[in-house]
């Protein structure tokens, strides 16, 4: 399957290319919902193609085709489009150097997610919702398995020549309860199920039959439970919501095309200046991020990004203290930076770009037991429900399904629609207490949207239950 | 081979095996992206889909139901797709919801396409791009120009079949200070009626009037609202209000026949409008027709597919999508416009008849709290003013606001309706809805700049 990338990419260097890459990528998707005892949905999809890239002076095209007897076609077409950008230019790029490499990589797994029957999958997410709704109270009993299989076959001008399998699959479930004037709902493992790269062993690891029953008893306990005061206190954060808080609020800012300007008009820009890397303090000395995409398991790795540039640990923040950013060739050498390799694309006809890897808080030395046991005043917050930044990454506000207040060291009272907020730097500047070990968890994101066209990235982010000191909680409209 | 083509050939190696529905399309989407005030990004694309949904008998009334799709319109492909599509529904457990196919009826008769559109070169985007950069000179513009066109072609074993074509275009972008941003927007079926130049100034007006922009609190204040920011109210409303799914579950907080929202407003969706975008028939095959969800201030209809009719006893309104299984049914034609002709006002007339109040142009990263309550969380973006005695005094930063859409437009809350209306980003993508600007009289914006 090389042949159709390395004639896209000899297409569009007989059309005036300096630089040409060309991904085909064959992909498929399997995903099925139950609701309430019955299989709500079953689709599978498949998607296959090659998407060239052509860059003529400092001008790129992109053009991708289903058919790959048009692959030639294709790179010419990415070279005439790189000319037309050529009309409205900008400043003289060379790419940063990456080694060269021919290779492959596959994603350890140990069972084939497409391999394991319809009919086991689907017993086991309707004995969940069965389960879940056979607590009284319960009106919507959800769960879900999604896999996916992807093959690439990276040619690039210079001499790439990479394939690449990936294996992923996740899932979960949901019990939702239903009042008056409000609805009430409880996930697990966590909002919208974990996702991991891997095989079906993932899915078995969840445990979703024994962990049923409780999670309908809360949701319909929170119909009941008392209101999130609105207050200023300790919050602490379990790790899946912790995980969501470091996606929006470190790795999207870290993301070197948005500090650039590259995404000012959609996803937005970044706070973070580059005069500032190295200097700026993004949080306490508790916060240590790295990007890894070489962490076993977590949904961010693979082994070559889509520019052929191997997958790499980087620091992103040492102490508190700011220092890396996310990268790929061309934003890197704008920048002066060493190239991240953190850049991908979703499926065969959409442009790599800077995405997350697994993007997380190297693990402390606390537990949740100990940072309860240490806060005398406080509300422990889990599970994301809603999700919300400005455009610059400062300005936050987090709904969780499930809150507990915290009085002399030991939980107290469940609490409903929690909410916080916060400014970026000030409230990772409060984290005083981080829990590792067993607590730390690569939390899966299948669902990250950017781009124009829209495209969705998977990304990783390990985390722990964390506490953080003097946060606004209980906002609402 | 056309999507119709693909249609009957799928239709034909599914047989007699089950009852079968397939939709195809094919499309050339492009899309110029600008930052730093030149072309960063540029991208074209030839191909397109084949989605399968088959239901294999199991039962007078239950069906063993799968669906699929793929990118492969080869024989292989769609062998695969056919072959992989019934052997996934004859594992999965009996489908209780079954609707069944939708029978032959006509679809509207709307041609909402243009050749010179779908055929848009590279360079005629680039002659956008370029045309919205210039109109605002020593300000950093970014954004996009796109173009899409194609047709899609619809056939179920039941015997309905339809057909249609249609394309967009849109320009869409901000321009930046160095601290300050404005945003303008414009989509239409032709590239030709976009002016970009127009859309540019718009923005470079908005981005220049903002700078040195002022903190104010938080709190409640009446809001002149830009259609950006109605059409993200109206997308929530859709999703998680009229969906009669999410009525079905007790999610909804719609309540039919009852004077929930201001007299002064009409909703509507109308894919047959000669405004609207799209074709007119669903994923369903079933064909589109106008449908007010709320007359005069009551809300008098749900947006059905065919699953959901089934259930609440009604026919379909045909607003299935490709994942209507899962999320329900979504109007894409949406309308929102005074119930009364009478009661439109120019969108200046909105400002000076606000004695105290912000003028918003565009919300930002909108998230929802509780679907019943339509509680939604979000920012203001591109674009905040103070208006005092009815003039615009200036620009204030961005403000985080945690508001019911549903409250925002309930009775004795819309104090004004621009006359006039047009296609707005909803945050959610263009040609989505078609609506005005509104004057409310309260919104309740949580935290500012500061948190």
């Amino acid at each position: 399957m090389f042949d159709p990338a390395a004639a896209a990419v000899e297409g569009a260097l007989a059309a005036g290319a300096e630089y040409a890459d060309a991904r085909v990528v064959v992909s498929r998707r399997q995903s099925l919902e139950a609701l309430n005892e019955t299989i709500e949905s079953l689709d599978q999809s498949e998607s296959a193609g090659v998407g060239v890239r052509a860059l003529i002076g400092s001008s790129w095209g992109f053009f991708a085709t289903a058919e790959a007897e048009d692959a030639g076609r294709a790179g010419e077409a990415a070279a005439a489009i790189a000319r037309a950008s050529a009309s409205v230019p900008g400043p003289p790029l060379t790419l940063a150097d990456v080694p060269v490499r021919e290779d492959s990589y596959e994603t350890p797994h140990v069972e084939d997610p497409f391999a394991v029957s319809l009919t086991e999958k689907a017993d086991l997410l309707v004995g969940v919702t069965k389960t879940m709704g056979a607590v009284d109270g319960v009106a919507l009993a959800r769960a879900s398995l999604t896999a996916w299989d992807t093959r690439k076959w990276f040619v690039s001008s210079q001499g790439h020549r990479i394939s690449q399998h990936l294996v992923e699959c996740g899932g979960g479930m949901d019990a939702t309860a239903v009042g008056e004037a409000e609805t009430q709902r409880r996930s697990y493992p966590q909002a919208f199920g974990q996702f991991e790269s891997g095989g079906y062993e993932v899915i078995r690891r969840f445990d979703l039959p024994g962990n049923a029953e409780r999670v309908a008893d809360e949701a319909v306990a929170l119909l009941s439970a008392p209101e999130c005061p609105e207050a200023t206190t300790d919050l602490v954060l379990e790790s899946s919501q912790l995980a969501l808080q470091i996606h929006e609020s470190v790795g999207h800012a870290i993301e070197l095309d948005r500090i650039l300007g590259w995404e000012a008009a959609f996803a937005g820009t970044s706070f973070l200046e580059l005069p500032r890397l190295g200097s700026l303090t993004y949080g306490s000395a508790l916060m240590n991020i790295t990007a890894d995409a070489t962490l076993p398991g977590a949904l961010g790795s693979f082994g070559y990004d889509d520019e052929g540039t191997p997958a790499q640990r980087v620091d992103i923040v040492k102490e508190g203290r700011w220092v890396g950013v996310l990268s790929g060739r061309d934003s890197a050498a704008v920048a002066g930076l060493p190239p991240g390799g953190m850049v991908r694309g979703d499926g065969y006809n959409r442009l790599p770009m800077v995405r997350m890897t697994n993007v997380g808080l190297v693990p402390g030395e606390s537990s949740l037991d100990e940072i309860i046991g240490a806060t005398d005043d406080g509300i422990l917050m889990a599970t994301n429900r809603s999700w919300s930044i400005d455009d610059k990454r400062l300005n936050f506000q987090f709904g969780c399904e499930v809150a507990w207040e915290i009085r002399g060291g030991r939980l107290g009272r469940m609490l409903k629609n929690p909410t916080y907020t916060g400014i970026t730097p000030q409230f990772w500047a409060t984290m005083d207490m981080l829990a590792g070990g067993s607590e730390w968890i690569h939390w899966g994101v299948p669902n990250c949207g950017k781009g124009q066209p829209m495209q969705t990235a998977h990304t990783g982010h390990p985390a722990a239950p964390a506490r953080f000191r003097g946060v606004r909680v209980g906002v609402r409209g | 081979m056309t999507p119709a083509e693909l249609c009957q050939q799928v239709l034909a190696l599914v047989g007699d095996r089950a009852e079968a529905q397939v939709t195809a399309q094919r499309g050339r989407p492009a899309l110029t992206r600008f930052a730093n005030s030149f072309i960063h990004q540029n991208v074209g694309e030839a191909g397109g889909s084949v989605h399968l949904k088959v239901a294999l008998p199991d039962s007078a009334s239950g069906r063993r139901v799968a669906a699929a799709s793929t990118t492969r319109a080869d024989a292989d492909g769609l062998t695969a797709l056919v072959e992989g599509t019934l052997a996934a529904a004859a594992l999965r457990p009996v489908d209780p919801d079954w609707p069944g196919l939708a029978p032959p009826a006509p679809v509207p008769d709307v041609d909402h396409y243009d050749a010179a559109t779908e055929d848009a070169t590279p360079d005629e985007r680039a002659r956008r791009v370029r045309a919205f950069v210039d109109a605002g000179p020593g300000l950093r513009a970014a954004g996009y120009c796109d173009t899409d066109g194609g047709t899609v072609a619809f056939a179920n074993s039941a015997g309905q079949r339809a057909e249609g074509r249609s394309t967009r275009a849109t320009i869409d972008g901000i321009h930046q200070t160095a601290d300050s941003a404005g945003s303008g927007h414009a989509t239409a079926a032709r590239l030709a009626d976009l002016d970009a130049a127009g859309v540019g100034a718009t923005a470079a007006d908005r981005a220049l009037r903002s700078q040195a922009a002022a903190d104010i609190e938080p709190g409640e204040y009446e809001v002149v609202l830009e259609p950006e920011c109605v059409a993200t109210i109206l997308i929530f409303l859709a999703f998680y209000g009229f969906n009669a799914k999410q009525v079905i579950e007790g999610q909804s907080g719609i309540r039919l026949g009852e004077a929930q929202f201001d007299p002064a407003v009409s909703i509507w969706d109308d894919a047959t409008a000669p405004e609207a975008l799209g074709v007119a028939f669903d994923a369903d095959g079933t064909p589109k027709r106008r449908l007010d969800l709320v007359r005069a201030g009551v809300a008098t209809a749900l947006a059905h597919d065919r699953r959901t009719a089934k259930k609440m006893g009604t026919e379909s309104t045909g607003h299935a999508v490709p994942e209507s299984d899962a999320f329900g049914a979504i109007p894409s034609n949406l309308f929102l416009g005074p119930a009364d002709a009478s009661f439109g006002a120019g969108t200046a007339d909105l400002i000076t008849s606000t004695g105290r109040g912000l003028l918003v142009t565009t919300f930002n990263y909108c998230r929802i709290l509780d679907p019943k309550t339509q509680v939604v969380t979000g920012l203001t973006r591109n674009g905040t003013f103070l208006i005092e005695d009815g003039k615009v005094r200036g620009g204030v930063k961005n403000l985080r606001f945690t508001q019911s859409f549903l409250d925002a437009l309930g009775p004795g809350n819309v104090l004004g309706i621009s006359r006039e209306a047009r296609f707005a980003d909803s945050e959610f993508g263009p040609g989505l809805v078609h609506c005005p600007a509104l004057r409310l009289g309260t919104w309740r914006f949580t935290g500012g700049a500061r948190g």
